[in-house]
């Protein structure tokens, strides 16, 4: 199909083009503006409500299916077709980063097609495979940490023995520590790059990275060779602490269209960015910002021992879906996904169990007899305007159910029909 | 003795000092090499509490066991000195301290391993009392987390030392500097203790309660965090623990 790398999102909203003409019902696009969905150009915004609305002939249709050639996942993926062509796509506007909460991470590192059919989803689970996903660390309020590192470095496993280069950059562990658990065959492949050791080069030997945590990032930039690639960042909240957030979103993005540059139209989907961000650390604002460069969140949690995580993957063409899966890291670093609904008891109450009737043990009676509720129910209020009281007042008569005023005039009182309030003494 | 572990002392409505005085024991009696960093109280006291509980502290410090910065006392000296001479407590006098690196290297210096063949120390112990008070005196959390990063990449990592420091949780969510500090080091530590408060109040018998919580920051555990919650009532030379409602007082 020749299909060139997509421009990132931002610019595929311009409203200079022509709108499309043929073939269209009228798309509420929210102003954003049609564009013609030519295969050289911006590629139209999927508006995810939208039923579908094909494009000028061919061309366009052709953007919402599969690229062709491409065998779908095994499994039946959730929605996985599109969504490969949405990975690649989603490379294009930037770093995606994904954070592993507790730890289960369903998408594969964006691969191209055959090598994602070849792995296959966790026991065939067929999960649609992003090209990026965000770990995110969480911790209970009781400080029941739920850590995401295991996961970060299960997932770093399955890049390695999948062939990609895996570029570490460590903040918060010693090279040791994090290298611990891997085999060698997967550590010969882990490029690591250390910031744990003397990060702000107080040590002043010279053995320090140079130009401090965002100068290791750029060069981390620098060094990816065209190809499948997975940068492992850990921990994003240590870099979120020390960089201003700005700085760090733009670097990632800029990782990303580097390695898209120095590879050709195939390498953007072929670079995946996994960072740990540990949730408390964090106000709303820079986790927004990551959360929006990152086409796949994983937040982490658990229940009573067994650790859950939320899949919420936004692709630039579909609705975002969420997904909640049960899994754990075994020692080996390898994942074992137990798949289904969380057990774990709802957030909200279960219709099932009566509802707790609030006015039961008070020591006075709140209730109603049958008799009071009737007369409650047929006691008109006196402000109400019910047939009744319009027809009493529209018969002028001089029954008890009419009032009126009687008044007596004092000695001081001017009535004056003119100036009712000439008695006044203001 | 277990190496290389960044322990991390909580307290919340409560005082938690009574564990700075045990694992100062603790590490004392265990024949390690003390570095305490000591910001809220005198040595002397320190000393008194430390005899109840069976060391000296004044003879541990004599024979080099025991390097003891008395913050108060220091910081004094801090005005008095020629500003060119650095000094741990330096930030004290700076207007835009931004590290606490002076701090650093008094720690590393006062733990290095001293190779001339005289009865070696078991392991490198930094105790920090307490970290909060670095942020009253006006140093950003990022910049107590630097500190405790370097501090963890030298006494934790290098000389496989241990690291216990106290850090108060003053419970509401104003302080953000405090609950980043807090936070941050709680997702470092292998085994964090936390001292609360009693919900329902002040209790004569029961004096608080201790949450343990045993963390694994990089190792997959087949089984989860453990966590360990105990009752406590502090008394003259020790500190007696029971479970959750078990107090003898109550039975």
């Amino acid at each position: 199909h020749g299909f060139p790398p997509p421009p990132a999102p931002t610019q595929a909203h311009r409203a200079d083009l022509p709108p499309q003409k043929v073939n269209e019902e009228a798309p509420e696009l929210g102003g954003e503006g049609h564009e013609r969905a030519q295969p050289q150009q911006t590629l139209r915004p999927h508006h995810p409500d939208d039923p579908g609305t094909a494009g000028p002939g061919a061309p366009a249709a052709q953007l919402r299916q599969p690229p062709g050639g491409s065998p779908p996942p095994p499994g039946g993926g959730t929605g996985a077709p599109s969504g490969r062509k949405g990975c690649r796509e989603g490379h294009g506007a930037g770093g995606s980063e994904s954070h592993p909460r507790r730890g289960e991470s369903p998408a594969e590192p964006g691969a191209g097609g055959q090598a994602w059919a070849a792995r296959g989803g966790p026991h065939g689970r067929g999960v649609a495979p992003t090209a990026s996903r965000r770990l995110r660390a969480e911790t209970g309020r009781d400080s029941v940490e739920w850590e995401g590192r295991s996961l970060l470095k299960a997932l770093i496993k399955k890049a390695a023995l999948g062939g990609e280069q895996v570029h570490i950059l460590g903040c918060e562990v010693s090279e040791e520590e994090f290298r611990a658990g891997f085999d060698s065959s997967v550590n010969s492949r882990l490029v690591y790059y250390d910031l744990f050791r003397d990060p702000l080069n107080w040590a002043q030997t010279g053995e320090a990275l140079p130009g401090g945590p965002l100068g290791a990032l750029q060069a981390m930039c620098e060094r990816t060779d065209p190809g499948p690639v997975t940068v492992a960042l850990d921990s994003l909240s240590w870099l979120l602490l020390r960089l201003p957030c700005a700085a760090l979103c733009q670097a990632l993005c800029a990782m990303s269209r580097r390695h898209a540059c120095r590879g050709g139209s195939l390498a953007a989907e072929q670079l995946c960015v996994l960072g740990l961000l540990h949730r408390e650390l964090h106000g709303p604002g820079p986790m927004g910002a990551l959360s929006s460069l990152a086409q796949t969140e994983v937040t982490l949690s658990g229940t009573a021992g067994q650790a859950s995580a939320h899949i919420l993957c936004r692709r630039p063409r579909q609705r975002p879906t969420l997904e909640t899966l049960w899994f754990s890291v075994l020692p080996d670093l390898s994942l074992d996904l137990q798949g289904g609904p969380p057990l774990e008891s709802q957030p909200h109450p279960d219709p099932h169990t009566p509802q707790v009737d609030p006015a039961s043990h008070l020591t006075f009676n709140l209730h109603l007899s049958k008799r009071e509720r009737e007369a409650k129910d047929s006691l008109t209020l006196p402000f109400q305007f019910s047939s009744e009281k319009q027809q009493a007042l529209l018969r002028p008569g001089p029954g008890p159910a009419t009032s009126r005023i009687f008044y007596e005039p004092d000695t001081f009182d001017d009535l004056d029909p003119e100036d009712p309030d000439g008695d006044l003494d203001v | 003795v277990t190496k290389g572990k960044l322990t991390l002392l909580c307290d919340a409505n409560t005082d938690g000092s009574f564990l700075v005085h045990h694992f100062l024991s603790f590490y004392l009696k265990a024949n390690c090499k003390v570095c305490f960093v000591a910001l809220i109280q005198s040595f002397s006291h320190y000393n008194i509490v430390g005899q109840k509980l069976g060391v000296s502290l004044t003879v541990a410090r004599e024979c080099g066991q025991l390097v003891f910065l008395e913050g108060l006392k220091s910081s004094v000296d801090v005005f008095f000195r020629a500003q060119a001479e650095p000094h741990p407590l330096q930030f004290l006098r700076e207007a835009n301290a931004e590290n606490l690196q002076p701090l650093y290297e008094f720690v590393r210096e006062a733990l290095k391993p001293v190779d001339d063949g005289e009865a070696a120390w078991r392991c490198p112990v930094l105790l920090v009392d307490d970290l909060s008070v670095l942020l009253s005196l006006g140093m950003g959390a990022v910049a107590v987390l630097d500190f405790i990063h370097y501090c963890r990449a030298t006494v934790c990592w290098e000389r496989k030392g241990n690291i216990v420091a106290l850090v108060h949780d003053s419970g509401d969510t104003e302080d953000e500097e405090n609950n980043i500090l807090l936070n941050g080091l709680s997702h470092q530590s292998h085994l964090i203790l936390r001292a609360e408060g009693l919900a329902t109040g002040f209790c004569r018998d029961v004096h608080g309660q201790l949450r343990i919580l045993w963390r694994t920051p990089s190792q997959p555990t087949t089984q989860r965090d453990q966590s360990l919650t105990y009752q406590y009532k502090i008394q003259d030379k020790s500190v007696s623990f029971f479970a959750k409602g078990m107090s003898p007082a109550v039975l």
